[in-house]
């Protein structure tokens, strides 16, 4: 994904170029219009909105939806705002995509360097439990949940999360370890040097960029995740998504459009926060680890 | 001398032994929380299970009974729909806006991260942005009327016909950056030389990309199909979020299918025979596919 350094050979016209750009810049709008909507609405006064132009710019320029939506706006029974449940999903996000990244490390540095009889075929097993339909593990899950005393909590949902995440960590991992040479690994061996040793020493120094998407892509799925949190959390645990479905729908009194579009861009803040500071990392390694592998 | 080397040897296969240590509580975790998992609910799918699992075996009763209902047909047919055109409309944009900023473009550094952005989102939040954007009372209908257009009408997302259609809407604008992406790569990695060789014997810019180009690209197609498939068929929350399954239940897709069956209608065996159908599908797609891309490595 390096920028426009290379030479691209296709040799295009002034009209053509012209349309290019057109199409372009369509799409850049079709992609920023929403959002650009959600972010001047949530600065108007709610009878802006009712009574006005979505397009327009606020007449009123106003933070009311924002305050409300983070402290005050009702969700559930208690008049608690989305702050408590923005902190839900920081203490359910960084345990488990900490943990899910680390073991992804381990089980790649083992796939790759380490191999054994059979290794292919756990590790084709780990790769197709990334793309179960979660529906399939759903009822079980409940009851175990219930069974280890984890049923509504933070920890519980934690470990879904390691869980369901263990797959794409170690595919990362595996895929960028492999084109590691494994010469080095072999020579730090005959030095005498054990599994461990080798994983802090030689294996981690080089892991930042497959690090870096394992940590966004873990960190934007768990914290965007709806359905495991719609099952399994409860009121003291619900994370943000759930707490910002249950703001929208809830049916009692008016709706107030300008606190849920501030409520939808507070729960998108963290994962847009991170595109931003690191997108471009992201595509380019998960390009270099699972497309080309 | 004698117990250096009883040491070593115990050394050594200490070292043969940590990584399947290492590896061991992943596995473990995996084969009980996917593959146990997935037994246990193609299980309960034989057996009358309603609010709580129960061991009555039933046979395949559970199965007849899903095909028989009427919205379950629906989900199915709705999957259909929306998956094809996701995946088809998906590719197309990707491919297009892709192909477009290869061509040197200035202010591609800027581009990319707009196309991009919506990946980031939560389906929630891109189902409630194009709720409202759609909803004819406040969102695109009525701007259009206030601009002047009086006839303007887009109500899909109000009409049960329609309504599908407006959930395509929403999920292609969340991923097709994302396959942009993805063909971008795969551009990016086509050798120039053959492009060149192409043109100096004459080829059209139309042809080289028809003839040569997409042809290359055949990984990034493979990759960018499996991903959107995958996605098509998990598709839960955006349902929720913009429609709710509805008007009436003319959205409802497998997974809020499984989802109302199992939790709220107190059907449970039906709900896990509909997951297990799910995962089937699923299973359909991926194997071969995961076949394929683990004997290419091993090569």
């Amino acid at each position: 994904m390096s920028a426009a350094t290379q030479d691209t050979a296709v040799r295009t016209g002034r009209v053509a170029r012209t349309f290019i750009y057109l199409v372009l810049l369509l799409f850049a709008l079709f992609y920023l219009l929403p959002f650009f909507v959600m972010l001047t609405n949530s600065l108007k006064p709610l009878s802006e909105i009712t009574g006005g132009n979505m397009m327009s710019l606020p007449q009123v320029w106003t933070l009311d939806a924002w305050r409300s939506a983070w402290s005050t706006a009702q969700i559930g029974v208690e008049p608690t705002g989305l702050k408590p449940y923005f902190l839900n999903s920081l203490l359910m996000v960084v345990p488990a995509v900490a943990i899910s990244t680390m073991l992804g490390a381990l089980n790649g540095y083992v796939l790759t360097k380490w191999r054994f009889r059979g290794d292919t075929i756990l590790f084709g097993l780990m790769l197709f439990a990334c793309f179960i339909p979660f529906q399939i593990v759903l009822i079980p899950m409940a009851r175990m949940l219930g069974l280890m005393g984890l049923a509504g909590s933070t920890p519980g949902l934690i470990l879904v999360h390691v869980v369901y995440g263990i797959g794409f960590t170690t595919l990362y991992f595996r895929n960028y370890y492999a084109s590691f040479p494994t010469e080095l690994v072999k020579a730090a061996m005959i030095d005498g040097a054990g599994f461990f040793r080798i994983f802090w020493r030689i294996m981690l120094p080089v892991s930042g960029p497959i690090a870096v998407v394992s940590v966004i892509w873990q960190f934007t799925n768990i914290w965007n995740d709806f359905l495991f949190g719609a099952s399994f959390a409860d009121l003291d645990s619900m994370p943000m998504t759930v707490a910002l479905n249950n703001l929208v729908n809830s049916s009692t009194g008016v709706k107030e459009y300008n606190v849920h579009f501030a409520g939808a861009i507070l729960a998108a803040l963290p994962t847009l926060f991170v595109y931003i500071v690191a997108g471009r990392y992201f595509v380019r390694g998960l390009m270099a680890g699972s497309v080309k592998g | 001398m004698a117990t250096q080397s009883i040491d070593a040897d115990f050394r050594t296969r200490l070292q043969d032994w940590i990584p399947k240590l290492v590896l061991s509580p992943s596995l473990a975790v995996i084969l009980v929380f996917v593959y146990g998992f997935i037994l246990y609910t193609g299980y309960l799918s034989f057996t009358d299970s309603k609010m709580l699992p129960s061991n009555t075996l039933v046979g395949w009763e559970n199965y007849t009974k899903l095909w028989a209902l009427s919205s379950w047909i629906t989900a199915i047919k709705n999957l259909a729909i929306f998956s094809s055109l996701y995946i088809v409309i998906c590719t197309l944009i990707g491919l297009t806006l892709a192909i477009f900023l290869d061509q040197k473009i200035r202010g591609e550094g800027v581009l990319r991260p707009i196309y991009l952005y919506p990946m980031a989102l939560s389906f929630i939040v891109t189902g409630t942005a194009w709720k409202w954007f759609l909803d004819p009372g406040i969102g695109l209908e009525h701007t259009m009327h206030l601009w002047g257009w009086e006839s303007f009408s887009f109500n899909w997302i109000k009409d049960r016909d329609m309504a599908i259609y407006t959930v395509v809407i929403a999920a292609v604008w969340q991923t097709s950056g994302f396959v942009m992406a993805m063909f971008l790569a795969g551009l990016r990695g086509i050798d120039n030389e053959i492009l060149k060789a192409a043109q100096i014997d004459g080829a059209s810019n139309w042809q080289l990309y028809r003839r040569i180009v997409i042809p290359l690209l055949r990984p990034a197609f493979l990759s960018a199909f499996v991903i959107l498939s995958h996605l098509a068929i998990k598709s839960y929350d955006l349902v929720i979020a913009l429609t709710g399954g509805g008007p009436g239940r003319a959205t409802e897709l497998p997974a809020t299918f499984m989802y109302s069956y199992t939790f709220t209608r107190n059907s449970m065996g039906i709900g896990a025979a509909s997951a297990v159908i799910m995962l089937m599908t699923i299973a359909a797609i991926m194997i071969p596919y995961l076949y394929a891309e683990l004997k290419e490595k091993k090569e």
